[in-house]
């Protein structure tokens, strides 16, 4: 016979109690568990999608001219007669430090071209690289080859061109090889042609007006990156696009206030529950107490047995918790992300949470002990023993 | 020399004017390994005095020495290491945890030492052998006799051999062939050199005692 005995036993016998205290942890660290690890999932959700989302950095020339709004975003200063940036150059970014992050690099060669009478701007393209700088785009057709183009919505509309269409751009002959579906994007209104084509069209051979790069950013910095490209570019501006990242890491910050809000409250319910539970079970053992006391028991004994209680339970709820709240995240992840309706977002276990839920349980279950352990400590053993 | 001594001990319960008196100035000592019977009407003080000696209930006033050390001048928890160390206690009625088997319950005073299980598993045992219920050791106090559970509570106030045993109407619940047998064995401890201190209210029983101690209304008269 143990105090550890003594508190095994104790939960054994008045098992409505214990799980009554199991109750207020388990949903306590259920709740922060499932929050938490929602908020994670989401974040990498997000991190996922911004590889998927394309091209992250920007790279103009540094100029004083005009500035152009591409995509909602602020390119600086792209202007139809500025100076480009050698072709050559994007050649180096092979070799900045976190080269292994970069997916994909694509020039772009910008120019003001005339089809049937109409002023538009032509785009020299590297259609490789595009896919995986422009994943959302849809072709009808297929991608140019030479002497072909493909046209975004607006153009196509404004010019009364579709597919397999002829039309004279710049006093040369091209066909229409397929026609971009509405983007939302500046890219609707514009002209797209293989890089190399279109440089030969506006005069521009191995210039080019800007580049997009592709950075897996998950775990990667992109001003890191920024700073890197730019030693390698002096002549260049480069840019990193966080305006979308931003606003949707901003809801994500709120969301996880406002989970750590809610985990808070929980869990002081929780801690309420346990207190109550505790001091009736204190008090229902007045006289057993009464009887260690009599037989030599400190103080600190009795408090050690209640706190064996609470921890004992409190490991069970940490535990628990940790495992009903991974499985209610993956539940509800596909409620709150959006790729591939949430079966694309991983919920790996994770060892630092699970150990965070057993050492929030086991504080919470003993800080919610003190006083019930304390006022069994108090005890007058006299008056415990005159209750019988 | 006096094992126990007893120096003007007071209890009194409540303040001014509506305060009573359960012991009042008791003076008396008890040598190492005699046998005293506390005597008198229900509501004379006797238990009172009892846990006072026991440590359990601080006197009002007064001082009570026990080998040479002034017991509530220690802290509580000195307190408790001298009851752990040198009082057994033997209730009325018993006080055996409902759920504990009897060699449990017979453990429970071991339960702060440092020592192995089966250590503390076989002083149990020896204790309930000694009281005649080694064969039972496994069961639950609600499985046997009144009688066998009081042998149960004195092997519980004597498996860590305390040098005093304070028994408070160790017979109040028994018939008087059982009760005679709890006698002959608080005898025999008495005889083992165990200092007893014990309330009864039979004449009978107290006639086990070396000494009896009378108390008429919180005062020792004899």
């Amino acid at each position: 016979m143990t105090l550890r005995d003594i508190a095994v036993n104790n939960l054994r016998r008045r098992k409505t109690r214990a799980l009554f205290v199991l109750a207020g942890l388990l949903i306590g660290v259920t709740t922060v568990v499932t929050l938490l690890t929602l908020v994670n999932a989401m974040k990498n959700d997000i991190n996922h999608k911004l590889e998927m989302y394309g091209a992250n950095i920007l790279i103009v020339p540094k100029t004083e001219n005009l500035s152009l709004t591409y995509g909602g975003l602020s390119l600086g200063g792209v202007s139809f007669e500025m100076q480009e940036i050698k072709e050559e150059e994007l050649e180096k970014i092979k070799d900045i430090k976190n080269a292994a992050n970069v997916a994909a690099v694509g020039p772009m060669v910008l120019g003001p071209v005339t089809i049937n009478d109409r002023r538009l701007l032509l785009a020299g393209v590297d259609f490789q690289m595009l896919q995986m700088l422009r994943p959302w785009w849809n072709i009808k057709g297929k991608a140019p080859e030479d002497e072909n183009v493909i046209l975004g919505s607006e153009a196509a509309r404004v010019l009364g061109l579709a597919n397999g269409s002829k039309f004279t751009m710049n006093g040369k002959e091209f066909g229409v090889s397929g026609v971009l579906e509405v983007t939302g994007s500046q890219d609707d209104g514009l002209v797209f042609a293989p890089l190399a084509t279109a440089q030969s069209l506006l005069g521009k051979e191995g210039q080019i007006s800007m580049a997009e790069v592709a950075a897996l950013c998950s775990g990667c910095p992109i001003e890191e990156m920024v700073r890197q490209i730019t030693e390698i570019l002096p002549g260049a501006n480069v840019m990193g696009i966080q305006q979308v990242v931003k606003g949707r890491m901003e809801t994500l910050n709120h969301f996880q206030k406002f989970s750590y809000g809610v985990s808070a409250l929980v869990l002081f319910v929780g801690s309420l529950m346990v207190l109550v539970t505790m001091m009736g079970s204190v008090r229902e053992r007045t006289t057993e107490i009464g009887i260690f006391r009599a037989m030599g028991f400190r103080k600190g004994h009795v408090m050690h047995i209640i706190f064996l209680e609470a921890g004992i339970i409190a490991g069970i709820a940490g535990i628990l918790g940790y495992v009903l709240g991974f499985a209610f995240t993956r539940i509800l992840i596909p409620l709150f992300t959006e790729s591939n309706h949430g079966h694309g977002v991983a919920v790996p276990f994770d060892p630092i949470m699970a150990g965070i839920a057993f050492a929030l349980a086991i504080a919470i279950g003993l800080a919610a002990s003190i006083y019930p352990a304390l006022m069994a400590s108090r005890l007058d053993p006299n008056e415990a023993l005159r209750a019988l | 020399m006096s094992y126990i001594k007893a120096e003007n001990l007071t209890k009194e319960y409540g303040t001014g004017e509506l305060a009573v008196t359960a012991v009042g100035n008791a003076n008396f000592e008890i040598d190492a390994g005699e046998f005293v019977a506390i005597m008198g009407e229900s509501g004379s003080g006797k238990s009172t005095l009892l846990s006072i000696l026991g440590t359990l209930n601080s006197p009002t006033s007064g001082r009570l020495m026990v080998n040479d050390r002034d017991v509530y001048r220690l802290s509580q928890d000195e307190r408790a290491d001298f009851r752990r160390q040198s009082v057994g206690f033997v209730f009325q009625n018993f006080n055996l945890l409902s759920y504990l088997t009897l060699l449990e319950n017979v453990m429970l005073p071991l339960a702060t030492l440092k020592a192995k299980k089966k250590d503390k598993q076989m002083m149990a045992y020896k204790a309930l052998e000694r009281v005649g219920l080694g064969e039972k050791v496994k069961r639950l106090p609600g499985q046997i006799s009144g009688g066998e559970q009081e042998r149960v509570a004195i092997a519980r106030a004597i498996v860590n051999k305390p040098p005093i045993l304070l028994a408070d109407e160790p017979t109040g619940n028994l018939d008087t062939r059982t009760g005679k047998l709890i006698m002959d064995f608080l005898r025999s401890l008495n005889e083992e050199g165990i200092t007893i201190v014990m309330v009864t209210h039979s004449m009978e029983y107290s006639n086990f005692a070396r000494r009896i101690l009378r108390m008429s209304d919180g005062m020792l008269v004899q």
